[in-house]
């Protein structure tokens, strides 16, 4: 009797995620498209003026993006919750935390990258100033994939509960006010002309942490929310 | 309750002064007894007396509030599930979205495949020949039941923990938890089945296992 590799269910997984993803294609794309209609709120409710949209563009196309994770985050785990698959998955004989990694990466791949790849729109949108958009997909490519598995480890902890999507933003907002402050100055320096090297190794540093930790965390949680 | 214990064969399953309680409430036990390769044992029990839990104790889903739970002679934690068990609960675990092949492919890649069978083959076994391409949310209840029932063929456990197994189910699909109950239990695996009375398993007299509800249990 085989119980076939830790690798083998990885891929099982992200095969299966992939699937259900193709499945509900139509809901991928409501993500970038709320990034976008907060985006064009900004001059609806500041005025039109380019010079001051461009100094505040960087910082509001990270919170666009930040909300716009947010909002995905709760699928992570519910649907699984629901018809069992998440026990299923507890109790298979391979490592929790490196399945729950390969589910946090189709996550970050399937609702952080399509709005990463629609930041230098969001960017244009907002007058951008052109020497800032290499900063600001640098610090975008390091603080998305942290915004998920931080927000990952707190969707685990809530996801027992019946109706946990204010809960959840309560408990996850804190935990992302240091990515995007960092995010944010790295922005920030680029626009005056400062190297930026430093809060973007600090986003670097912070992501390896959160991708040996938020798995295990993760794993811990969910066994909580289970029981 | 215990059986008489041939002792060259150890007990697939071992449970020992086992309870859990839910908020200080007591929802079962203690229990004592022990599961040997070969056997089917019913546990009975009104709505609320715990047979649920206890399923999802011995899977290690929960952790016992007291007493352990011994596997092959080792004990279960937390830490480290046992690989050796597959839970069949009321939530199924399968993806409505996805077709029933689709689903025996992800619990392969999951828990491992029994040598000698294949995703077709179950579903054929299962009564689903013809069905494996549908999405599972064109299915009826029993049909999807059908298809977790095939995962257990699947997948290489010899302790299945089976919640309600007969529910949804028309009569032939029962007779076919029946037949592959038998065919588990000569291979010489074991399974404990939950049963709020209504039990239908027809071949040979089983052990059963009483629960009942705390409220009872002080009267």
């Amino acid at each position: 009797m085989s119980h076939g590799t830790a690798l083998g269910a990885c891929r099982a997984l992200i095969v299966r995620d992939l699937a259900l993803l193709w499945r509900r294609r139509g809901d991928a794309l409501n993500p970038a498209l709320f990034a976008v209609m907060v985006i064009m709120l900004f001059p609806f409710a500041l005025g039109p003026e380019p010079q001051m949209l461009g100094r505040i563009a960087a910082g509001t196309v990270l919170v666009a993006l930040l909300l716009a994770g947010l909002l995905s985050l709760d699928a992570l785990f519910r649907s699984d919750l629901e018809d069992g698959s998440l026990e299923q998955l507890v109790l298979s004989p391979h490592p929790l935390p490196l399945l729950l990694a390969c589910k946090i990466a189709v996550h970050w791949l399937t609702t952080a990258l399509p709005l990463l790849l629609a930041a230098p729109l969001l960017g244009e949108l907002l007058f951008l100033p052109p020497q800032v958009l290499g900063t600001l997909m640098a610090a975008l490519a390091l603080s998305t994939p942290l915004l998920s598995l931080i927000g990952a480890v707190c969707v685990a902890l809530t996801v027992g509960m019946r109706r946990s999507g204010m809960l959840l933003a309560l408990l996850v907002l804190p935990l992302y006010v240091p990515v995007l402050i960092f995010a944010a100055g790295a922005c920030d320096a680029a626009q005056q002309g400062l190297p930026v090297a430093a809060p973007l190794l600090w986003l670097g540093a912070a992501l390896v942490l959160a991708l040996v930790l938020a798995p295990l965390a993760c794993a811990a949680a969910l066994r909580i929310s289970l029981s | 309750m215990n059986s008489p214990a041939p002792l060259e064969a150890p007990a697939l399953l071992q449970a020992r002064g086992l309870a859990y309680l839910r908020n200080d409430e007591p929802i079962f036990g203690p229990l004592d007894f022990a599961l040997y390769p070969g056997e089917v044992v019913l546990i009975e029990g009104d709505n609320g007396s715990g047979k649920t839990t206890l399923l999802k104790v011995l899977s290690g889903l929960l952790a016992p509030s007291a007493g352990s739970v011994l596997l092959n002679g080792e004990p279960l934690t937390l830490a480290r599930l046992s690989h050796q068990v597959a839970l069949l609960g009321h939530l199924l675990g399968i993806k409505a979205e996805l077709s029933p092949l689709q689903n025996l492919r992800f619990a392969i890649g999951l828990g491992g495949l029994r040598p000698g069978i294949t995703p077709h083959h179950a579903l054929k076994s299962v009564g689903l020949d013809g069905y494996e391409d549908v999405p599972l949310r064109q299915l009826s209840a029993g049909q999807k039941k059908r298809v977790a029932l095939a995962r257990l063929l699947l997948v290489p456990a010899a302790l299945w923990l089976l919640d309600e197994p007969y529910a949804n189910l028309d009569r032939e699909g029962m007779a076919l938890v029946n037949r592959l109950l038998e065919v588990h239990a000569l291979r010489g695996g074991a399974a404990l089945i939950t049963s709020h009375g209504a039990y239908a398993y027809t071949s040979g007299t089983p052990r059963r296992l009483q629960l009942h509800a705390p409220a009872e249990k002080a009267a």
